[in-house]
């Protein structure tokens, strides 16, 4: 790879993140190397330890490229993400959660009490027997303490501010991670606000299953196909696989394992949402034209929601389940 | 010249000089010149045998004479054959006299043998079962069907012909050459299971491998039945390919399918009869003189197994004979739908047996007459004077044995019992007949579900093909360029089915002759740098207008068969079909648009 004439400033950030994206990022491999030689890497809190004060130090336009991952849950990822977008060039969404809210945006179908009712009260391992739960400030022995807002919704980076790249996945593949690389150390880049590193296509394009003209009869979960054929085509088998909405870039490594496309890398070039795509198609190609039929086949769908949605709450016209009385922070 | 000089060999028969090829016999060459020579072991198409000996012929070589079988004795140059003098007849009477001691029952012997004046015997009589023990079966079986399932058991006096080990013969394909071939007709082909067929939806008679398939067929040159060719089962016979002199018969022929690149398609695909099978109470199948409607056809038919003749299983005339309509038809259990022809077709069939047995009692026994079309109320009212009994009231059953305590039981024990009730009369009757005609109503062709799916028309909810408006447009179907006619679109008569069919011809004329078609402005587009070609689109399109192009791997629209509906719009996974006029931004711009105000 041609080097550039002045080293690169990299950053990679994370909200709300699993940090699967940060090791992902590991997953080119020796590669990395390479990465090393080009840029210098001014941010990385899953790697090194730098401070927020650091990076406001930096001039606006510092950092050349900036990697966010992770989705915005609280007033901290928000205000980071207003701050990188700031301080770097090119502010890049990589993987699901930041391009398209991902799994934590799957708590858009529940309210911000309810979770907090789950993780601190309800689940089984918690003893909280003072129902305490996170506040923004507390002070204790004269101290001030404060924590970040949780906030209601769960939204994604191209929400808050002006994306120039997303990169999908979850997390990103090796080669998707690498041809977004190249693209940006070449310059060689398509207009903002474009995907990088993956393809137009639908995961059919790389899948190598055969889809014959059939209908669908029934549906089977996960623990009821035991060993699918192993040429054709998932959906035909009644395996939901969500391939056939889904971006293609990932070379349809979960279908290659006999798992089904869980959608991690988003609608395709022409479509917003993923899910409604998906259930439309679904829709159109049961073999049943009997209304009960139909009912108990569509029944056997379980977490429609969650199966549809996975990672594209955020990027989707549901965005989140209605709240009934609570205050409208939705933009 | 001179080779074929050299094979021919001269030779006299009765005095009459003539020529013939080496190889042939003596019963080939008198053939030839009709010089009539008696045989009871012999066929043309197995080898010569010599058991009988009845041929026999006086052969004169060089100054000496000797008796040869004429069938198997093979022509030599220079003989001299008598056949009927004075010392041959000798020889064959005493042949038949010997003949006549063990089988004078059987008429072929003793016809031949009173034909030589050998009326008794003056040796002692052990008389056979029917067989004479020429061979021709056992020899018929292994040399022109192969299947050796009949053999000679045991020598001498006490010689019969059985099958292998005189077990079940598994290799017998029941193609009954050896009851054809016997000269006594003492083997018989039996049909131990049920019926005798004649084609798959006729019941009466059995026929060759090799027939015509019926009396008008277009064109009328035999077909063989692979299925039961005795050639193509076990690569013997061949017998048809040799008496065809034109040498016309072909078993290596095989069916081909052959692509034809047409403009409009007319689906006359046509219907099948209701399968009386299904209605248990009338007896078909199990009643031998309960017969369908289509059987009656074939049975009157001059050219039918009976020659016209109307009989009844046991070829006795029927003297009382009821017709049953709506089988299968206007019957919530089989078909509502009335199948429009069955009316008429009865009163023809009436009408038939009147011809055919002037004195015969006929019912008709209907839920209402309907008979409107040109002359065809003439038609029943002639009908009913020609004395047919018209019984309003559907048949119910029909039994051997009477099952109301007020009918009287017949005389005759090989009656009829047809239950109905006579709605005129408001009473339940049985009526005793000889025969049973059930008026069969028409359902759609057996494969109407596979040819709709193929052609992506629809289907109506009895299976019959849908019209594009059952009015306005009654040969049309949805699916551009795709005319249906005749009882494919629901049962009519002959006089409909002949209109519908001109109506569809002018349809599809009336587009080649236009030569371009007026395309719908908003047909659904494929974004091929999108498109995986993942089919779904595909299963969804009502009209068919969807392919694959495997080349390239995408979906392609054909725009002419496109009518906008938009249902693989809404079925691509990926987005990438999309409605002109129609896609996701506009679409979102107008529900933004409206949910703002």
């Amino acid at each position: 790879m041609e080097q550039p004439k002045e080293k690169l400033k990299l950053g990679v950030y994370w909200a709300a993140s699993c940090g699967g994206c940060d090791i992902s990022m590991l997953e080119i491999g020796e590669k990395i190397l390479t990465v090393d030689s080009l840029a210098d890497i001014v941010l990385w809190p899953c790697i090194a330890d730098f401070k927020y004060k650091d990076v406001r130090a930096y001039p606006d336009k510092y950092i050349d490229v900036m990697f966010f991952n992770g989705a915005i849950r609280n007033s901290e990822a928000e205000e980071i993400a207003h701050l990188l977008r700031a301080k770097s060039k090119i502010l890049i969404a990589y993987g699901s959660c930041s391009y398209e809210g991902g799994i934590p945006a799957l708590a858009n179908f529940y309210s911000k009490q309810e979770i907090f009712d789950r993780a601190y009260h309800e689940s089984q391992s918690t003893v909280n027997a003072d129902r305490i739960e996170p506040k923004t400030k507390h002070t204790e022995n004269g101290y001030e303490l404060y924590l970040p807002e949780f906030w209601e919704t769960v939204r994604m980076l191209s929400d808050i501010v002006d994306v120039d790249y997303f990169i999908p996945g979850c997390p990103p593949a090796e080669k998707t991670t690498w041809s977004a690389i190249e693209a940006l150390v070449s310059g060689n880049l398509p207009p903002t606000g474009s995907i990088i590193g993956a393809g137009n296509k639908s995961v059919c394009d790389e899948c190598p299953r055969e889809r014959k003209e059939t209908k669908i009869k029934r549906f089977k979960r996960p623990h009821e196909y035991v060993a699918p054929d192993p040429d054709q085509c998932l959906l035909e088998q009644g395996i939901i696989c969500l391939g056939p909405a889904t971006r293609s870039g990932c070379e349809a490594r979960c279908i290659d394992s006999g798992m089904p496309c869980r959608g991690c890398y988003g609608p395709c070039a022409d479509v917003y949402d993923q899910g409604a795509k998906m259930i439309s198609a679904i829709g159109s190609v049961l073999e049943s034209e009997d209304g009960e039929e139909i009912q108990r086949v569509i029944d056997e769908i379980m977490d429609p929601a969650g199966l549809f949605y996975r990672f594209s709450m955020s990027h989707s016209y549901l965005l989140r389940r209605r709240l009934v009385g609570a205050k409208e922070e939705m933009k | 010249m001179e080779e074929t000089n050299e094979k021919l060999v001269k030779l006299t028969i009765d005095g009459i000089e003539t020529e013939a090829r080496k190889g042939e016999t003596i019963l080939q060459v008198a053939e030839r010149l009709h010089i009539d020579i008696p045989t009871l072991c012999h066929y043309r198409f197995v080898k010569p045998y010599g058991a009988c000996r009845i041929c026999s012929v006086e052969v004169t070589i060089r100054g000496k004479s000797r008796f040869v079988p004429a069938c198997s004795y093979q022509v030599r140059d220079g003989i001299e054959v008598q056949t009927r003098s004075e010392e041959v007849i000798q020889h064959r009477k005493m042949l038949l006299e010997l003949m006549m001691a063990r089988h004078s029952q059987v008429e072929v012997v003793r016809k031949l043998a009173h034909e030589y004046g050998v009326d008794t015997t003056r040796f002692e009589e052990m008389p056979s079962e029917g067989c004479i023990l020429c061979g021709l079966c056992v020899r018929v079986c292994s040399e022109v069907v192969g299947a050796n399932a009949l053999t000679f058991v045991k020598r001498g006096t006490d010689r019969y012909v059985s099958t292998p080990f005189e077990g079940k013969a598994d290799t017998c394909i029941a193609c009954g050459a050896c009851a054809y071939v016997c000269p006594t007709n003492y083997i018989k082909v039996e049909d131990i299971r049920d019926r005798k067929y004649v084609f798959s939806e006729l019941s009466l008679g059995p026929t060759t491998p090799i027939h015509i398939p019926f009396a008008a067929a277009i064109p009328g040159i035999p077909v063989i039945d692979s299925h039961a060719c005795i050639h193509m089962q076990t690569g013997e016979c061949g017998i048809c390919s040799k008496v065809c002199e034109p040498d016309a018969i072909n078993y290596e022929m095989q069916d081909t399918f052959e692509e034809v690149d047409v403009g409009s398609i007319i689906l006359a695909t046509g219907y099948k009869t209701f399968d009386p099978a299904r209605a248990e109470q009338y007896g078909y199948g199990r009643f031998d003189n309960v017969i369908t409607s289509l059987e009656f056809e074939h049975l009157s038919h001059a050219s039918g197994p009976t020659g016209g003749a109307f009989v009844k299983a046991d070829g006795s005339e029927p003297k009382s004979v009821a017709i049953l309509h709506c089988i299968g038809s206007r019957d919530k259990n089989y078909n509502e739908y009335c199948s429009r022809v069955c009316c008429m077709y009865s009163l023809k069939i009436a009408h038939l047996i009147r011809e055919k047995v002037p004195d015969a009692d006929i019912y008709e026994l209907y839920i209402d007459m309907r008979c409107p079309g040109s002359g065809y109320e003439e038609f029943y009212n002639r009908l009913l004077e020609e004395g047919v009994h018209f019984i309003r009231g559907k048949g119910v059953e029909v039994s051997q044995m009477p099952t109301l305590a007020t009918t009287t039981p017949a005389a005759s024990n090989s009656k009829l019992y047809v239950k109905c009730e006579d709605t005129l009369l408001g009473m339940p009757r049985e009526l005793p007949v000889d025969m049973v005609i059930l008026s069969v109503g028409l359902e759609p062709a057996e494969d109407a579900e596979e040819v709709a799916r193929i052609f992506k028309i629809n289907a109506k909810g009895d299976g019959f093909f849908m019209e594009r408006h059952p009015k306005l447009a009654p040969v049309d179907t949805l699916s551009d360029g795709i005319f249906i006619a005749g009882c494919a679109q629901g049962p009519k008569d002959i006089p409909d089915s002949v209109a519908q069919g001109a109506a569809a011809a002018a349809a599809a004329v009336s587009l080649i002759d236009a030569g371009e078609v007026a395309l719908e402005p908003i047909t659904s587009v494929v974004d091929e740098d999108v498109c995986t070609g993942c089919k779904t689109c595909l299963v969804v399109c009502p009209y068919g207008a969807i392919t694959r192009d495997e080349e390239k791997g995408v979906a392609v629209i054909n725009d002419a068969l496109c009518k906008a509906c938009g249902c693989c719009v809404a079925a691509c996974p990926s987005g990438a079909i999309s409605q002109r006029g129609f896609d996701d931004t506009q679409i979102e711009a107008e529900l933004a648009a409206l949910l703002m105000s």
